[in-house]
């Protein structure tokens, strides 16, 4: 099963990148996605507090970035 | 905590060298700003990507304080943030970041509840507390305090190309934890794909109080006991994660993310002062009670397999609707060789006024439990298992955010917030036997969050 993730996984990604060169925008349509609200990650502090209860409380972190660690609570 | 800050913005920060690179102002909110915006967006078509003014030499600062508070007087925090970051100009940034938490409260050992009271020797073995009859068995003595700092620097290679490196330091009495972390960025399709690789080597040391206990041996009585006079003092983990990210704007409205992660942890990963129940399982009247050895209950320390391989796939989109509205929603596919397996679904809807905003969330996990995972271990074969935990959080746990924020942004673009919510966890697992069956093995837990921020 693990495997079979993995195939699907690194096949699909240049489909993914090369799929993607059809989307996107011009340089000057970028004011709506230019907004600091839709930054992926648009409240660093909040979201480090939020991972820092998760990773103290359940088994999984990370996925976003790097998330969790540097502390004993888990 | 801090790794999450540092590496995780540079794929943050990737896209706002995207944009900045034709906005140059990040924190527009109305039309006149917008107008001004795309001027500037054609200022940099015209004049290449070069920095024009306005964020150039500037701090921004972010800062919170979060309230945790468990019930069942169990774990309550207390913790505050405060970042500053440095705008060279805007591409090029410095962050600085502290932070300090404060935790007291009780936390469960491991143990099972029990049809008579129970005494447990303190970690440090200097001491023993006790579960009543029945009462979930809780490690009172639990008590931290915590500095962690970190540092980011970002920076573009050339055109198509951006780095970030970071490093951090965090600190309690028992655990340090030192890091480094780099991040490289490219561009493509007109800045419209971002791949990101990032890399994170951490060396953790855990020195607990009363020193490192053997695992699976008995908890001995007390500190004069044999096992905690050959104890040694610390023990080491160390931990590389990597993380692949394809960031791609879908249209006008739509980011997406794409994000592998590989975390792999070797050494020391056991909780030191978790314990595990033995229970007897031999046909008679203590069927399904604790077992004796050594005239008291058998209580082993707990053991973990010494490294662990974990892997994660991560989906992330946000869309902004025709009202200004935004939806944030993010999936996470979680594995490991432990035999955990997770899924993780965020999604926040932000209600966007003129200066106010609201945004409820909604988080669900679900997670399986560890191949070693054992509620407890029966007293005919508790000496065959090579590893064993009765950490919840290792066991079949699913878990529940609901979670209300306001926001208020000010003429100056200074921004105060606040965000509550409500955090419950439900495990499950083997019910046992004779007994142990009337014992409420999986009690659920509640918590409350608030968390207060402000921006300038």
């Amino acid at each position: 099963m693990r495997k079979i993730i993995h195939i699907v996984g690194l096949l699909s990604l240049p489909i993914i990148v090369s799929g993607c060169s059809d989307m996107g925008v011009k340089p000057w349509e970028r004011d709506i996605l230019a907004q600091q609200e839709m930054n992926l990650i648009s409240d660093p502090i909040e979201s480090s507090l939020n991972d820092h209860i998760y990773f103290s409380k359940e088994a999984s972190s990370g996925g976003q970035g790097f998330g969790g660690g540097g502390c004993g609570c888990n | 905590m801090i790794t999450f800050i540092s590496v995780k913005k540079p794929v943050v920060v990737g896209k706002d060298l995207e944009v900045v690179a034709v906005a140059v102002t990040k924190k527009t909110h109305n039309n006149r700003e917008l107008a001004q915006l795309l001027a500037a967006a054609s200022c940099a078509l015209i004049g290449g990507i070069s920095p024009i003014v306005n964020a150039a030499d500037s701090w921004d600062v972010d800062s919170a304080f979060l309230l945790y508070s468990e019930s069942d007087g169990r774990v309550s925090a207390a913790e505050p943030v405060i970042s500053a970051t440095k705008n060279y100009d805007e591409e090029t940034k410095l962050t600085f970041k502290i932070a300090a938490d404060t935790l007291t409260g009780a936390s469960p050992n491991g143990a099972t509840a029990s049809d008579h009271v129970q005494i447990f020797t303190s970690p440090s073995g200097k001491s023993s507390y006790n579960a009543t009859t029945g009462e979930q068995p809780l490690d009172d003595t639990f008590k931290d305090t915590r500095i962690a700092l970190s540092s980011n620097w970002t920076a573009p290679i050339d055109r198509d190309w951006a780095y970030g490196v970071g490093g951090y330091l965090s600190k309690e009495h028992d655990y340090q934890s030192l890091g480094v972390n780099g991040s490289l960025t490219r561009y493509l399709n007109q800045k419209n794909t971002t791949l990101t690789l990032g890399l994170n080597l951490s060396n953790d040391t855990v020195n607990p109080e009363g020193g490192i206990p053997t695992g699976l041996i008995q908890v001995p009585l007390n500190n004069l006991g044999s096992e905690f006079t050959q104890r040694s003092d610390a023990e080491n983990k160390n931990l590389i994660d990597a993380v692949f990210g394809v960031t791609q704007i879908i249209n006008r409205k739509t980011i997406m993310q794409f994000n592998y992660a590989l975390s792999t942890s070797s050494g020391y990963l056991t909780d030191p002062y978790k314990i595990i129940s033995v229970i007897d399982d031999n046909a008679g009247t203590n069927y399904g009670g604790n077992f004796q050895s050594s005239g008291r209950d058998l209580y082993l320390y707990e053991k973990r397999p010494d490294s662990r391989l974990k892997q994660s796939i991560y989906w992330q989109t946000k869309y902004q609707f025709d009202n200004d509205d935004i939806l944030d929603v993010s999936y996470r596919y979680m594995f490991d060789d432990w035999g955990v397996n997770s899924h993780t679904i965020d999604a926040k809807y932000r209600f966007r006024f003129d200066n106010q905003y609201l945004e409820p969330q909604l988080r669900w996990y679900t997670q399986s439990k560890a191949d070693f995972y054992h509620r407890y271990l029966n007293s005919s074969d508790y000496t065959n298992a090579d590893f064993a935990s009765a950490d919840y959080r290792l066991g079949d746990l699913d878990t529940y955010t609901l979670g209300l924020k306001y926001g208020y942004k000010f003429a100056d673009e200074t921004e105060l917030y606040t965000r509550f919510s409500l955090y419950h966890q439900e495990s499950s697992g083997d019910k046992g036997y004779g007994k142990l069956t009337s014992q409420e093995l999986y009690p659920g837990l509640d918590a409350a969050m608030l968390i207060l921020g402000y921006k300038f």
